[in-house]
C-alpha cells in the first residue's frame, strides 16, 4: 500500500504525484500520439469519434455523477452544438470562435433547462430533459431555414489559420487535443471548491445547504457546464459525421450516453472515459462477433440493442460502480497483493429506503 | 348540430379511446411506483411484446381473439411478476436512479428480443370488432373506440373495486403506505409486490391488445409509456384517480392539437404538457402535496 505524505503545499497540488504515473500517462501519451500511423485508417476515425464520445460522456458526468441530477436528454445538447457550430462556420466564424461560440449557446440553453432543476428532482428532472431532447428532435427538423430540417446540412471542413484540420490525421489531433483541455479543466474544477459544492448537493441538499452552499445555484452551474461540454462535443462530432441530420441525435444516443456514465462508474472522470471507450467500441465488437452465432440470431437488427440491454443490465447488477470500480479494485488487489481481503469491496445488505414523506 | 361542434365532439370522443390506453398504461405505472418505487420504463415494452404475442395467437396459432387476451395477459403477468423477484429485488434500497436504469436495460432487452423473434415489419390482426362503426345524432364512433373505453373503464372499476374491499387489495395499499408496518402486520410484502407488477403487467397487455387494431402492431408501440408518463405528471405523481384523469386529458389534448394546431405539435403535445406541469405545478392535478424525506 503507498500513502500520501505531502511535505509541501505544491504535493498537494499535484495532478501526477508519482514516478511510476508519470512514465504510465507518458507512455499513455505517446501511444495516443502514434496511434494514427499504427493503426489501420478506418480505425484512425473510430477513435476519433471515441474521443468526441469521450468529451460528451466527461459533461454528462459532471451533471449526473458529480451533482446527481438525472438527464435523459443530452443528445439535445449535442444536437445545440453540432447545429450552431455549422451555422456559424458557414457563416464565415472562424473554428476557434465558431466552437466557442456554440458551446456557449449549448450552456445557455443548459441554463434554460437547468432552471426548472431547482423546482423538480431526481426522476422528475430526467422526464423534463427526456421531453426537452424529443421536442427539440422535432423542432430541428422542422426549422428548415436554418437546420435543413430532415434532409440534414453538410459542414464544412474545420480549419484553423488557414490549416485545413479535416483530414484524417489532423482531425485525430484536433479531437485529442480539445478532450485533453477539456479533461484537464474539468479534473481542476472537481477537486476545487465548486466540484466539492456539487458533490455535497449530490450526497445531501440539506447538509450542502446547512454548509452555506447554494444549492439551487449549484445545480444549474452543474447544468451549464455538462450542457456547454457536451456542446463542443456535438460541434466536433458535426465535422466526424460531415452530415448532421435530426435523426444522428435520437433519445437512443441520450441513453446511450447515460450508459457510458453509469458503465463507466459514477462520480468519476476515468469512469466516464472507460465507459465512452466500452459503449463506443459495443457495436464495433458485436459486429464482429456476429459470424460466430448461429444465422437465425445473428441477421435480426434486435441483437445489438438486447446486447446493450444485457451489458448495462449486468452493470447494475453486479458491478454498480462500474468499471472504474473494477479498475479500483485491481489496483487495490496488485498494491497489497498477498495480503488482499476478498470482503475489502463486498457489499453491505441494502435495505428498501422510502423518499416519500409519510 | 353544426359542423363545428360535432368536429370536436367527434375529436373529444376518439381522444378519449386512446386516452384510455394511456390511462391504463398509466395506471400500472403508478401501481408499480406506489408499491416498489421504481418508474418502470419496460412498461411500454410489455405492452409491445403482448401486442406482437397476441398477434402471433391470432394469426398464426388461429386462436379465437378472447382466448388469445386471456393468454397474453397471462404471459404478460408472469413475465412482470419474474422481473420484479428475480431481478429488480436485487438492487432493492440502491438509489431510484439504479432502479430506472435497470428498468431500461430490461426494456432494451424486451424490445431486442421481440425485434429478433419477430422481425422489424409491423403488422395488424383482426378484432370482433374491425370496420364496424355506431352512429349517434351524427356521430360516427368506431365500435373498436366504444370497446377500448369499455374496457378502460371495466378495468378500472374492478381494480378500484379490488382494491377498496378485498383483503388482499387492501394489504397492497398498506404495504405500498408504510413496507416496515405492513411487515410487522404479518402481510408478505415480497409476494404482494411481485403481485402487484404482475397486475400491471395484465393492464399493460390489455392496453397492448387495443391499440395495435388502431395504430399497427410495431417496435414503436413502447413509445405509449412516454405518453403515460406525461399523463402521470399532469395527473399528479403517485396518484390513482390522477392517472386516470391525466391518462385521458393528455389523449383528447394530443386529438385537438393534431386539427387546431400547426403541423408537428401532435407529436410534441404530451411532452410539452409534461414541461409545463412540471415547471409551472409539479403537483399535478391531484397529486398529493408532499415534501421529501431528508
Amino acid at each position: 500500500m503507498r500513502f500520501h505524505y505531502d511535505t509541501t503545499y505544491r504535493d498537494a497540488q499535484r495532478l501526477i504525484r508519482y514516478r511510476a504515473d508519470w512514465l504510465a500517462y507518458g507512455a499513455l501519451f505517446l501511444l495516443l500520439l502514434a496511434a494514427p500511423w499504427i493503426l489501420p485508417r478506418y480505425y484512425v476515425g473510430e477513435v476519433s469519434f471515441i474521443f468526441i464520445m469521450c468529451i460528451a460522456s466527461l459533461g454528462l458526468m459532471v451533471l449526473t455523477g458529480f451533482t446527481g441530477q438525472i438527464s435523459f436528454g443530452h443528445a439535445a445538447f449535442l444536437a445545440i452544438g453540432a447545429y450552431a457550430h455549422v451555422w456559424f462556420i458557414s457563416h464565415d466564424v472562424p473554428f476557434v470562435i465558431s466552437i466557442i461560440a456554440a458551446s456557449a449557446l449549448s450552456g445557455a440553453v443548459g441554463l434554460m433547462i437547468g432552471l426548472p432543476a431547482i423546482r423538480v428532482s431526481g426522476l422528475h428532472l430526467a422526464m423534463v430533459t427526456l421531453a426537452f431532447s424529443i421536442i427539440l428532435e422535432q423542432v430541428i427538423g422542422r426549422w428548415k431555414s436554418v437546420t435543413g430540417g430532415y434532409t440534414g446540412v453538410p459542414v464544412p471542413s474545420p480549419s484553423i489559420l488557414g490549416i485545413d484540420l479535416g483530414g484524417l490525421r489532423p482531425f485525430y489531433f484536433l479531437c485529442l487535443a480539445i478532450l485533453l483541455i477539456v479533461f484537464v479543466a474539468l479534473i481542476n474544477l472537481t477537486r476545487g471548491s465548486i466540484g466539492r459544492a456539487l458533490v455535497g448537493v449530490r450526497d445531501s441538499e440539506t447538509a450542502a445547504h446547512a454548509l452555506g452552499i447554494w444549492v439551487g445555484g449549484t445545480k444549474v452551474l452543474a447544468f451549464v457546464i455538462s450542457a456547454s461540454v457536451t456542446g463542443v462535443a456535438g460541434a466536433l462530432m458535426a465535422h466526424h459525421v460531415q452530415h448532421v441530420t435530426p435523426e444522428g441525435f435520437s433519445l437512443l444516443l441520450s441513453l446511450e450516453l447515460v450508459m457510458m456514465v453509469v458503465i463507466g462508474g459514477l462520480g468519476s472522470l476515468r469512469g466516464a472515459i472507460l465507459g465512452a471507450i466500452f459503449i463506443s467500441l459495443l457495436p464495433t465488437f458485436i459486429s464482429k462477433l456476429k459470424p460466430m452465432l448461429p444465422a437465425a440470431v445473428s441477421g435480426q437488427f434486435g441483437l445489438e440493442i438486447f446486447v446493450f440491454g444485457l451489458v448495462l443490465a449486468l452493470f447494475i447488477l453486479f458491478e454498480p460502480m462500474g468499471l472504474n470500480g473494477r479498475w479500483l479494485k485491481l489496483k487495490a488487489l496488485f498494491q497489497s497483493f498477498p495480503l488482499y481481503r476478498r470482503d475489502t469491496f463486498r457489499r453491505g445488505k441494502t435495505y428498501m429506503k422510502s423518499e416519500r414523506y409519510r | 348540430m353544426n359542423p363545428q361542434t360535432l368536429q370536436i365532439l367527434q375529436l373529444t370522443l376518439n381522444g378519449i379511446a386512446i386516452g384510455s390506453i394511456y390511462a391504463l398504461v398509466a395506471l400500472g405505472l403508478v401501481m408499480i411506483y406506489k408499491a416498489t418505487e421504481v418508474i418502470n420504463f419496460a412498461h411500454g415494452d410489455i405492452l409491445m411484446g403482448s401486442a406482437f404475442v397476441a398477434w402471433g395467437l391470432i394469426t398464426i396459432a388461429g386462436l379465437p381473439f378472447w382466448l388469445a387476451v386471456i393468454i397474453t395477459m397471462l404471459i404478460a403477468a408472469g413475465i412482470s411478476w419474474l422481473l420484479e423477484a428475480r431481478v429488480m429485488r436485487v438492487i432493492v434500497g440502491q438509489p431510484h436512479f439504479a432502479g430506472a436504469m435497470l428498468t431500461l436495460a430490461i426494456a432494451f432487452m424486451l424490445r431486442g428480443a421481440v425485434s429478433m423473434a419477430f422481425g422489424p415489419s409491423s403488422r395488424t390482426f383482426q378484432t370482433p370488432w374491425s370496420g364496424q362503426s355506431t352512429h349517434v345524432g351524427g356521430l360516427v364512433i368506431a365500435d373498436l373506440n366504444l370497446v377500448i373505453i369499455a374496457a378502460a373503464l371495466i378495468i378500472t372499476a374492478l381494480l378500484f373495486a379490488f382494491l377498496r374491499f378485498s383483503s388482499l387489495g387492501i394489504s397492497i395499499q398498506a404495504a405500498s403506505q408504510n413496507q416496515l408496518a405492513a411487515y410487522l402486520c404479518g402481510i408478505p410484502v415480497k409476494r404482494l409486490n411481485s403481485f402487484v407488477w404482475a397486475m400491471a403487467g395484465a393492464m399493460a397487455a390489455v392496453g397492448g391488445v387495443l391499440l395495435a387494431p388502431i395504430a399497427l402492431v410495431d417496435i414503436g408501440l413502447w413509445f405509449v409509456v412516454l405518453k403515460a408518463l406525461a399523463a402521470l405528471v399532469l395527473g399528479g405523481f403517485g396518484s390513482i384517480p390522477g392517472a386516470i384523469v391525466g391518462g385521458l386529458l393528455i389523449g383528447v389534448v394530443e386529438q385537438l392539437a393534431g386539427v387546431y394546431l400547426p403541423d408537428g405539435f401532435k407529436d410534441v403535445m404530451a411532452y410539452l404538457v409534461l414541461i409545463a406541469v412540471l415547471i409551472l405545478y409539479p403537483r399535478g392535478l391531484l397529486g398529493e402535496a408532499h415534501g421529501r424525506r431528508v
